[in-house]
């Protein structure tokens, strides 16, 4: 598992990266209400406006930590969006996208880069 | 009115209490203010609507003002009776600029103990962000008139919900007697309290001014009974959501007038026919002709709770409005907003549309409250 500095995680399996955000993100925002993700066929590019995860308080926007194409959204989240504070970094995924450039992965932090990081925050 | 970012942040005397409750602390009309404890909001909202919940609104401004005839004279800034306001009781109202908007909504009452004395003016409560201005504009409108003392040194403690009136009728057990909007003063955690019948949640409950060096014994003892929970400022704002209360600086400004902000219950019937407070000229011709604009609420019937900011469209897609306040309610888990539309009066049933990052979503016009009021209006 990779993550962004914006608290994403990625997953990959061949070509294509499972997406959500990280245990930290999920905690800091609360009790998640609703979360819009992705449709499926649209092409994001890394640093884009994702999905939009909202808790009672505030809306909050989630960033495409790689390009690609979605080619599967977790529609389980539209009736349990909590599952993203259950399980964030299992169950709780948001979205799958099709690497459009395998490299992007490789430039984001491994577990042990993230942690260190969430130290400084 | 919202003071500059850059002055440091003040603390209220129950600030120590917060952080070791684990509250997560944010800026507030200029003070450190806890928006969370450990639970989350969601939880914390739902224990005040179940149980009982405890909060620090001690930024919120406490004043006496005293003069001569303090009540007829504060009739020249609100569009209220209270030359008709009887000892121990407290009234809801605005403070208007001379065009008929609101500079803030407030709390004003005459409190007396248990025989009916002690009447000392018009004690009164204020938004914590408005504060500064508001006592400004009343110390300019009423020169000579009052004088305005500020209770700088009390804390304000707010119990909420089913379960705040035996909780706090244990230590207080004069409080029983007292029925919604009423006021006492009372002797209890061994010192003197202004206890109201009220709150901003739609629950039954009392908010407690309480000298400061006491906040933190009254709010312990209360906070040690199971049933109570400390509730940051995060589930109060979804709490006076679903009670359907305006908040100013969201939902009222400078720029909105009673009528419009449908809280023409504020006028009274005298004072319309008086036509002597400030903007009457306005407001006598909107509740007769109705107002351009008013105040809606709405129940979010898909997709994303719609917040402040979302445009209302009609059903045909043209935009009639904009929303002021909205969020998700824990109670009705779906979005409700309360919002402003303009040259029409939808009824309640109508069906309209938040446009939601771009995407019109079904809300319907509803009757506020979304989450009924549970005030205690008969002892």
């Amino acid at each position: 598992m990779r993550f962004t500095k914006d608290h994403e995680w990625v997953e990959v399996d061949g070509d294509v990266a499972t997406v959500g955000i990280t245990a930290y993100a999920a905690e800091q925002l609360g009790d998640v209400v609703f979360v819009e993700t992705p449709d499926v066929g649209k092409t994001v590019k890394a640093g884009d406006g994702f999905a939009v995860v909202e808790s009672v308080k505030a809306a909050s926007d989630v960033y495409a930590p790689v390009s690609g194409e979605v080619v599967e959204a977790n529609a389980a989240l539209g009736d349990a969006p909590e599952t993203v504070n259950a399980a964030p970094e299992a169950a709780g995924w948001f979205a799958k996208v099709k690497l459009a450039n395998p490299a992007e992965v490789d430039a984001l932090m491994d577990r042990h880069a993230y942690e260190e990081f969430l130290q400084t925050l | 009115m919202a003071e500059p970012v850059d002055a440091p942040l003040q603390t209220t005397p129950l600030h120590a209490a917060h952080i070791a409750l684990g509250a997560r602390m944010v800026p507030f009309a200029g003070y450190d203010m806890p928006v969370q404890y450990t639970e989350g909001v969601l939880k914390e909202h739902l224990w005040t609507r179940e149980h009982a919940g405890i909060f620090d609104v001690s930024h919120m401004g406490q004043a006496r003002l005293r003069g001569v005839a303090p009540l007829a004279a504060f009739e020249e800034v609100v569009p209220g009776d209270f030359i008709g306001l009887k000892p121990g009781r407290q009234k809801y109202s605005v403070l208007l600029n001379r065009q008929g908007g609101i500079v803030d909504d407030l709390m004003a009452a005459r409190p007396v103990n248990s025989e009916g004395t002690g009447d000392d003016g018009l004690f009164v409560v204020v938004n914590g962000a408005c504060k500064e201005n508001d006592f400004k504009v009343i110390e300019a409108e009423l020169a000579g008139q009052v004088t305005i003392e500020r209770l700088e040194t009390r804390a304000l403690i707010a119990l909420q919900g089913p379960e705040a009136a035996a909780v706090f009728q244990h230590y207080a057990p004069e409080a029983a007697s007292m029925v919604f909007m009423d006021i006492r003063l009372m002797t209890a955690f061994g010192v003197d309290l202004i206890v109201s019948r009220s709150g901003y949640t739609g629950e039954d409950g009392y908010e407690i001014s309480v000298p400061e060096e006491a906040a933190d014994d009254v709010w312990n003892k209360l906070l040690v009974d199971h049933r109570v929970k400390p509730i940051g400022l995060g589930a109060r704002d979804s709490l006076r959501l679903e009670a359907g209360l305006p908040l100013y600086g969201h939902d009222l400004d400078e720029t909105v007038s009673p009528v419009e902000a449908d809280l023409a219950f504020a006028i009274n019937k005298n004072r319309r026919e008086q036509r002597d407070f400030p903007g009457a000229a306005r407001i006598v011709k909107e509740l007769a002709e109705g107002p351009p604009r008013r105040r809606v609420a709405l129940k979010v019937l898909e997709g994303a709770p719609a917040r402040e900011g979302a445009e209302i469209a009609d059903a045909s897609g043209k935009v009639i409005g904009v929303v002021t306040s909205g969020g998700f309610s824990p109670v009705l888990k779906c979005g409700i907003a309360i919002g402003f539309v303009s040259g029409v009066n939808p009824e309640v049933g109508a069906l309209l549309k938040v446009i939601v990052r771009g995407k019109p979503q079904a809300a319907d016009v509803v009757k506020a409250p979304f989450v009924p009021h549970r005030y205690v209006r008969t002892a």
